[in-house]
C-alpha cells in the first residue's frame, strides 16, 4: 500500500494584505499517521484551503516545520495530490484530457490510459469524457476535478470540499466511493468540509479549526466502526460538540 | 424532465429540416436577377465601348444556371447565401447600365464589367505573376513575423527577466510604422526581397508579441497551482497550460498581425522589390491604366480576403472548446 505520513508543528502563515500581515493559520499542530483519513472542520475563512495549499507545498509556511514521511516537504509532487474547491478545470481539454494531465505531465499516459477510464467510470463520467468542461454542471466539473486527482494513485490526497457543490443523493454515493477508494488504496487523507455528518461519516479524527487565525480548537477520534450512522448516539453527541466548537449550537 | 430534454435536443434538427424542406427561395431568386443581367448585357446595345460583351452575359448567364441547378441540393450554409447572390446580380445589373449600357460613369476612371474581365484576361500572366509574388512575401513575411511574435510574447510573458529587457525594445521598435525603416533596411539588406520580407515580418511581429505576452501573463494562478500538484514540470506549465491558456489572445494578436502585414506589404512591393499586386496597382496607375488597376484591386481583395478568412477558420477549431466563441 502506498501511503504517507504527514507532520506538521507549530504552522503559522500570514498573507500581506495591503500594508498589513493578515495572519491566517497560528501555530496549527497537526500529525496524520500513514493510512488515516482526518477530516478538517472551521468557519469560513479559518485558513482550511491555506492548510492544504501548504500540505501540497503550493505556499510555504511563514513559520513551522512541515515533513512527509519524515523528510521536510520541498515543493508539490504527483504523490500528493490536491482536489481543490473550485473545480478549475482546464476550459480548453475535454473531461478526459483534464485526466490526462497528471499521467501526460509525468509521462506515463501510455501505460495509465485504463487508469483515465476507471477515474471516469469511478466518478460517473464516462458519457462525458469527450465533453468541454463549460459543458458540464457544476457537480460534475467537481467530480471530474476528483478524477483527474486521484488517477496519480496519490499516496496523500488532499480534498478541499470536494462534494460540496454535488446534490444530497450524489454526495451520499460519493462518500461512499471515496470509502471503498481509500480502504482499497490505502492512502491518506485530508478532507476539508462545512458538512460535519460527513466530517463524521468518513474520518477517523476531526479536527477542529477557530476563526481566523486559525487554530486547533480541538482533535477529536469517531471511534466507530464502518459505514456509520450518523444518528448513533455516540456519533450524536460527537456532532453536538462540534458544532458547539463551530458556536453554531450553545 | 427527461422528456422535455430529449424535446429541446430534437428542437434544433426539426427546424433544421423544416428549412430543408423549404424551397430555397432566395437563391432561386438570385438566379432571376442573375438572368435579367446576362440578358441585359447580351441584348441592350453598348453606349461605352467594351469588347467581351457576349463573353461578361455568358459568365452572368453561367451563374444564374448554376445558382438554379444547385439550389435544391444546397447545404444549409449555401443556402444562406441566397440573398447575397441576388444582392451581388442587382449590383452587376447597376454596374453594367451604369458604364456599358448608359455611359452614365466614364472611362478612363471608370470601367465596364466587361472591361475588368478584359484587363483581367488581357494582362493575366502578369498579374499571376504578380499575384504570386505577394502571396509568396505575405506568406514568408507572416509565418516569419508570426512565429518569432509568438515566441518573443511567451518569453516575455514567462519570464519577467526577459520582459524587463525585451519590453523597452519592444515598446520603441514596435510601434514605428515598419514602413518607417524602409531606407535602413534597404541599405542593411543584401537583397531588397529579404527587406521586404523583413519589413513585413517586423510589422507582424508587434502585435503579436505583446498580445500573446499579455495574455501569457494573464493566465491564472490556479491552472499552474493544478497542473504542478499533478506533476507537471516547467516545460509542460509553459507549452500545456500557458500557451493553451493564452490562445484567445495570441489570436487577437495574429488577427491584427495579419491587417498589418496587408498594410507593409504594399508599401514593401512599392518601394521595394517592384513587383507584386501593390506595385502593380501604382505602376498601372501612373499610366492611367485604370481598367488593369482594378483588376489588381480585386485580386488584392482576393488575397486579404482569403487570407483573413482561412486565419479566422483556423481560430474558430482550434478555440472550439471556448464557451460562446465569437465567430469571427
Ligand atoms: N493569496 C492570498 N492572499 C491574501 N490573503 C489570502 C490569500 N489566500 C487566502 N487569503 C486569506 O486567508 C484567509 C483564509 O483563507 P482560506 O481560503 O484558507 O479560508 P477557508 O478556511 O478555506 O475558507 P472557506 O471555508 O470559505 O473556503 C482568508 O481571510 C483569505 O482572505
Ligand atoms: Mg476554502
Amino acid at each position: 500500500m502506498v501511503t504517507a505520513a504527514v507532520e506538521a508543528t507549530a504552522l503559522t502563515h500570514r498573507f500581506a494584505l495591503g500594508r498589513d500581515r493578515l495572519t491566517v493559520l497560528d501555530g496549527v499542530d497537526l500529525a496524520v499517521a500513514p493510512g488515516e483519513f482526518v477530516a478538517v472542520v472551521g468557519p469560513s475563512g479559518s485558513g482550511k484551503s491555506t492548510l492544504l495549499r501548504l500540505l501540497a507545498g503550493l505556499d510555504r509556511p511563514t513559520r513551522g516545520r512541515l515533513t512527509v514521511d519524515g523528510a521536510p516537504l520541498a515543493g508539490p509532487d504527483p504523490s500528493r495530490a490536491l482536489v481543490f474547491q473550485d473545480p478549475t478545470l482546464f476550459p480548453w481539454r475535454t473531461v478526459r484530457g483534464n485526466v490526462e494531465i497528471g499521467p501526460r505531465a509525468t509521462g506515463r499516459l501510455r501505460e495509465r490510459r485504463d487508469d483515465v477510464a476507471a477515474a471516469l467510470e469511478l466518478v460517473g463520467l464516462t458519457d462525458f469524457a469527450d465533453a468541454y468542461p463549460s459543458q458540464l454542471s457544476g457537480g460534475m466539473a467537481q467530480r471530474a476535478a476528483l478524477a483527474r486527482a486521484l488517477v496519480n494513485r496519490p499516496e496523500l490526497l488532499l480534498l478541499d470540499e470536494p462534494l460540496g457543490a454535488l446534490d444530497a443523493l450524489t454526495r451520499l454515493a460519493m462518500q461512499k466511493e471515496l470509502l471503498n477508494l481509500w480502504e482499497a488504496r490505502g492512502f491518506t487523507a485530508v478532507l476539508v468540509t462545512h458538512d460535519v455528518d460527513e466530517a463524521l461519516r468518513l474520518a477517523d479524527r476531526v479536527l477542529v479549526l477557530s476563526a481566523r487565525p486559525g487554530r486547533v480548537l480541538a482533535d477529536l477520534p469517531v471511534d466507530a466502526a464502518r459505514p456509520r450512522d450518523t444518528g448513533a448516539p455516540a456519533l450524536r453527541d460527537l456532532r453536538h460538540r462540534i458544532l458547539r466548537l463551530l458556536g453554531v449550537e450553545s | 424532465m427527461a422528456v422535455t430534454q430529449r424535446e429541446r435536443a430534437a428542437a434544433p434538427a426539426r427546424a433544421a429540416a423544416r428549412r430543408r424542406a423549404r424551397p430555397p427561395v432566395a437563391a432561386l431568386f438570385g438566379a432571376l436577377v442573375w438572368t435579367a443581367g446576362a440578358a441585359l448585357t447580351a441584348l441592350v446595345p453598348n453606349r461605352q465601348e467594351a469588347e467581351h460583351t457576349a463573353v461578361t452575359a455568358g459568365l452572368a448567364g453561367a451563374v444564374a444556371v448554376l445558382t438554379a441547378a444547385l439550389a435544391p441540393a444546397l447545404t444549409e450554409r449555401v443556402r444562406r447565401a441566397g440573398p447575397w447572390i441576388a444582392a451581388t446580380g442587382y449590383w452587376f445589373v447597376f454596374w453594367e447600365l451604369a458604364t456599358a449600357k448608359l455611359d452614365l460613369l466614364e472611362p478612363p476612371y471608370f470601367t465596364s464589367p466587361q472591361g475588368l474581365l478584359a484587363a483581367l484576361w488581357d494582362d493575366r500572366a502578369l498579374l499571376l505573376d504578380s499575384f504570386g509574388n505577394s502571396l509568396k512575401l505575405l506568406v514568408i513575411g507572416y509565418s516569419l513575423g508570426a512565429a518569432t511574435g509568438v515566441l518573443t510574447g511567451i518569453a516575455m510573458g514567462w519570464s519577467p527577466r526577459v520582459h524587463y529587457w525585451a519590453h523597452p525594445v519592444l515598446m520603441s521598435i514596435g510601434p514605428v510604422p515598419a514602413a518607417a525603416w524602409l531606407p535602413l533596411i534597404l541599405l542593411v539588406f543584401p537583397t531588397s526581397y529579404s527587406g521586404a520580407v523583413f519589413m513585413v515580418a517586423l510589422a507582424v511581429w508587434f502585435p503579436t508579441t505583446v498580445l500573446t505576452r499579455a495574455g501569457v501573463a494573464a493566465v491564472s494562478r490556479r491552472y499552474y497551482d493544478v497542473a504542478q500538484t499533478l506533476g507537471a514540470g516547467s516545460g509542460y506549465l509553459v507549452w500545456r497550460v500557458a500557451v493553451p491558456a493564452a490562445l484567445p489572445q495570441i489570436f487577437v494578436g495574429l488577427f491584427m498581425g495579419l491587417g498589418a502585414a496587408f498594410l507593409t506589404l504594399v508599401v514593401a512591393e512599392l518601394l521595394g522589390v517592384k513587383n507584386g499586386l501593390g506595385w502593380y496597382i501604382q505602376w498601372t496607375k501612373g499610366w492611367a491604366a485604370y481598367p488593369r488597376m482594378y483588376a489588381a484591386i480585386t485580386l488584392m481583395i482576393v488575397l486579404c480576403g482569403g487570407a483573413m478568412a482561412l486565419l479566422f477558420r483556423v481560430r474558430n477549431r482550434v478555440l472550439r472548446w471556448q464557451k460562446d466563441l465569437v465567430r469571427w
